[in-house]
């Protein structure tokens, strides 16, 4: 058994942050278990430009951004080991992780980071009725052939769910000479970036059909197509509405869920809105000294914010192995359902500024997001719009609760 | 010339091909598809039935309880997974519970032991998460599940580890029947000759019988659509729940499965075409309405995935077992409870051919065991990091929804029967099957094929020839266009 003073469980851009946050805050002794063959996670894949516009303000590919973010934590004496999976953390903190090199091995931390990312949501959890053809792909899956390995998943194509990475697919497959012939989406709006669907879609002419969604798979061995039908408002196929598209393959870009098995495995529980851990301003969970950031924490739109909180989550990381973490209150942050959810969920010190990250459950045009103490307005920002794909944030200013607030609300009130 | 041909790599062809390799006999399987155990055996409810519902004196009686009393000897013989979780069969009513009375008396008739009728208190303390309008409840101990394809897979390549020669996308089209041997002439391949010809075609039995001129029965296709949850959903009932049986079969189901995991359904549609796997929005509502009414709170979210399997129902209402022609066996109808009675049949067809003058020898170097696949997951931590040691690919996982080694992916392509696709991989690893589908680990598992097979990644397929899952290179089409 190994003792480290840090663990970090995941070494794409939230890993790669933390870590080099936390040895410039002080922590010596930091292992990165990553289950890849090397650093950078799904970045790797995403060959696309528009990463670190805040952070570098730079139009960067993935591949760069996570270049840059290796090369700061290369410098560093921080002990990276690849193609190692950790299959169990107990709430103890102690890790078992794998791998070819040292089989299974115990490892005791002081503090933990979970930065395990996401993953996309299958085809199964959509029931989509009909056969069980080849040709139907995540889009993720269908970029990592594309983009890593150089190989076409198919040549006609359709695109069940406007998320970031489908919208890119869009583009991509295009531009490698398949024909995409719709993108359905089964939300009156598009859960991606407005600048991927214009950039993306609107640029190439590809249509984007709002309220709509594939309800039968067709094709015994292949997929030869799909059926379309619009949806109403309670999200059901409208009959009569059905149209015919024939395609050999199907991507699905349906939702992105955080990958929190080991998570769960060290006794923590998860928010039914974010999938991910409650943390607090440091984010750091239920179980002192362990923390998550990232896209295993709630699903992010861009790298810049996901190295944001890794950081957050390094620099707290640090001040708990020195017992210096300071948690005076315990005041639980809540949303009114417009806004679907906030991060943290929970204050436990504000003797400084601290950026609740919302996110919208609906399309809201003109509207004023409020930070509500007790009922009191602590902060306010005008919206000229909100839509889900976006994650914004607003300001809990320092001083602004103490130990006695009960909740802190992050509401939309119309101007 | 072989001795015996089996037509149909199903698990009823696969434990009868194990049981005959046995004997002194050259045998060869056909099977028309791309892999063993793609028709009925890879969907259906993956259950060892108690032996209580089928009609006291029939066949299906009779072998269903003999299969499931050998059933947990062959799997360990076999390295299948397999558990004795018992059943429940739920009665809302008291008309209900004069249904299960009825059931029980047929299963006493039976001679199944361990049946008893239990009220709302016991069903509560076996099924905590049993819904509130359960009533009665007929407990079956000797009820269990198992892994069906595994067992077929196992049963196979046990057999062939044995001897046995397996002929994949071997098509049967026509049968000769010649003096003392049958000319079986099958697609792209000059005709094999068979002294002995054992029908397991399953939904295609009564064709294959047609072709060597016995028409006397017909098999139609009943669709039986399931939904699986992940294994997070596991523990929701730790027995296997059935409700009061109709005509067209036991009903909706919700059980655990040996891998974890939380199967519902089937439903059950009667059809012509033996090809539609269909599955439909109707069944999807069917089975979710009837699971709710069995089972408090069932995570629907944690779906995985959904499919359709097509049972065999033969027109004589019984398991269809006999030899219309010297030399010539049918197996056929063979619906539920088939995989349970499964390895019974295989030693009730070879009795039926000593009865009728075929003579067996025993060999005395037959070995009836196979190590699993899936061993790895079942070693405590010391045996893993030894084989690790040994053979570095068991420390890399590639399917980190189930932990799957590359090491175990590595077994299945190269131990009999060879995994050779994408879903030959998943049906005997695993990997791909857990709550991403393949999503990060499907491309790497391509690689591996590709290299063990020797054959360039476009042409790995995700099961049937046709079933190509890449079109070619990048750009290949921007140059032509």
């Amino acid at each position: 058994m190994r003792n480290v003073d840090l663990v970090i469980i995941g070494g794409g851009p939230a890993g790669m942050c933390a870590a080099v946050s936390a040895y410039n805050a002080g922590v010596e002794n930091i292992l990165i278990l990553e289950r890849d063959s090397h650093l950078g996670g799904i970045l790797q894949q995403c060959i696309h430009n528009g990463f670190g516009l805040h952070r570098y303000k730079e139009e960067l590919t993935g591949p760069e951004y996570a270049f840059r973010c290796e090369a700061e934590l290369r410098k560093l004496p921080v002990e990276v080991q690849c193609n190692t999976m950790v299959t169990d953390i107990s709430p103890e903190k102690m890790i078992t992780a794998m791998s070819s090199e040292r089989g299974i091995e115990k490892i005791g931390a002081k503090a933990i980071i979970l930065a395990m990312g996401c993953r996309e949501r299958s085809k199964g959890a959509l029931n989509i009725p009909g056969t069980r053809p080849s040709g139907i792909f995540s889009a993720g899956t269908a970029q990592k052939y594309v983009n890593m390995m150089g190989y076409m998943p198919g040549k006609n194509v359709v695109i069940l769910g406007s998320g970031d990475i489908g919208l890119i697919m869009a583009r991509r497959m295009t531009l490698e000479g398949a024909r995409v012939h719709a993108v359905c989406e089964v939300m009156p709006y598009s859960g991606g970036l407005a600048r991927n669907i214009q950039q993306c879609l609107n640029d190439f002419d590809i249509p984007l059909y709002l309220s709509h969604t594939v309800t039968e798979i067709h094709g015994e061995h292949r997929i030869e197509g799909v059926t379309i039908s619009e949806v109403d408002e309670k999200m059901k196929p409208i009959q009569g509405t059905e149209r015919f598209i024939e395609c050999d393959t199907l991507l699905l870009s349906v939702g992105l869920i955080p990958e929190n098995e080991l998570s769960r495995s060290a006794g923590l529980n998860l928010d039914s809105v974010t999938k991910g851990c409650f943390v607090d301003q440091n984010r750091e969970t239920e179980i002192e000294g362990v923390f998550a950031c990232g896209n295993v924490l709630h699903v992010h739109d861009l790298a810049d914010f996901v190295s944001e909180e890794g950081e957050i989550a390094g620099e707290s990381a640090a001040l708990y192995i020195r017992n210096e973490l300071k948690k005076s209150m315990h005041v639980p942050v809540v949303t009114d359902g417009k806004i679907r959810y906030s991060v943290p969920q929970i204050v436990t010190d504000n003797t400084k500024n601290i950026r609740l990250y919302y996110r919208a459950g609906a399309v809201f045009s003109d509207v004023k997001v409020n930070v509500l103490a007790d009922g009191v307005v602590v902060n306010s920002v005008k919206k000229k719009k909100l839509v889900p794909g976006e994650m914004q944030y607003i300001e809990l200013k320092a001083n602004s609760v103490s130990e006695n607030t009960a909740e802190i609300k992050v509401c939309i009130d119309k101007e | 010339m072989y001795d015996v041909v089996i037509i149909g790599a199903g698990v009823v062809g696969g434990m009868i091909a194990r049981k005959m390799a046995e004997y002194k006999l050259k045998i060869c399987i056909l099977e028309k598809d791309s892999d063993v155990a793609m028709g009925a055996t890879k969907a259906n409810s993956a259950i060892v039935h108690g032996g209580f519902d089928a009609k006291a004196g029939s066949l299906k009686a009779l072998l269903n309880k003999r299969g499931s009393d050998m059933m947990e000897d062959i799997c360990r013989e076999l390295g299948v997974r397999y558990r004795r979780n018992g059943s429940l069969v739920l009665g809302y009513s008291d008309e209900d519970k004069k249904t299960l009375e009825g059931i029980m008396e047929n299963g006493i008739k039976n001679g199944i032991e361990g049946l008893e009728i239990i009220g709302r208190e016991r069903i509560k303390e076996l099924e905590p998460n049993i819904s509130d309008s359960v009533e009665w409840a007929l407990y079956a101990s000797t009820g269990a599940i198992v892994c069906p394809y595994g067992l077929a897979e196992a049963a196979i390549g046990n057999a062939m580890d044995n001897g046995v020669e397996l002929k994949l996308n071997h098509s049967v089209r026509k049968i000769k029947k010649l003096e003392n041997k049958f000319e079986i002439c099958v697609d792209n391949e000059k005709s094999i000759l068979a002294k002995t010809v054992i029908n397991a075609a399953g939904i295609y039995s009564d064709e294959v019988a047609g072709m060597a001129g016995d028409t006397s029965f017909d098999v139609h296709p009943r669709k039986g659509e399931y939904i699986l949850l992940d294994r997070e959903a596991g523990d929701v009932v730790s027995h296997t729940l059935f409700t009061v049986p109709t005509k067209m079969g036991k009903g909706i189901l919700v059980s655990p499965t040996v891998h974890g995991n939380l199967i519902l359904g089937p439903t059950a549609v009667d059809g012509e075409d033996k090809e539609n796997r269909k599955t439909e929005r109707e069944g999807f509502d069917k089975i979710i309405a009837e699971s709710a009414r069995m089972v408090k709170n069932i995570p629907l979210n944690l779906t995985i995935t959904s499919f359709c399997g097509l049972r065999s129902v033969g027109s004589t209402g019984d398991f269809i077992i006999n030899m219309p022609m010297r030399g010539f066996v049918n197996v056929a109808g063979i619906e539920s409870p088939g995989l349970s009675a499964s390895p019974a049949i295989a030693e009730y067809v070879v009795e039926l051919l000593e009865n009728n003058g075929f003579k067996f020898a025993k060999r005395d170097d037959f070995n009836p065991y196979r190590e699993s696949v899936e061993k790895f997951s079942e070693m405590t931590e010391e045996e893993k990091n030894q084989l690790i040691k040994k053979d570095p690919s068991y420390g890399k996982i590639v399917c980190r929804c189930e932990n799957v080694t590359e090491g175990e992916i590595l077994k299945a392509i190269r131990t009999n029967p060879k995994a050779t696709t994408l879903d030959g991989v998943k049906r005997r690893t695993r990997a791909q099957m857990g709550r991403c589908q393949g999503g990060f680990c499907s491309p790497y598992i391509m690689e591996l094929i590709s290299k063990e097979l020797g054959i360039p990644i476009e042409k790995v397929k995700k099961s049937s020839n046709e079933a190509y899952i890449l079109s070619g290179r990048t750009k290949e089409d921007v140059h032509n266009a």
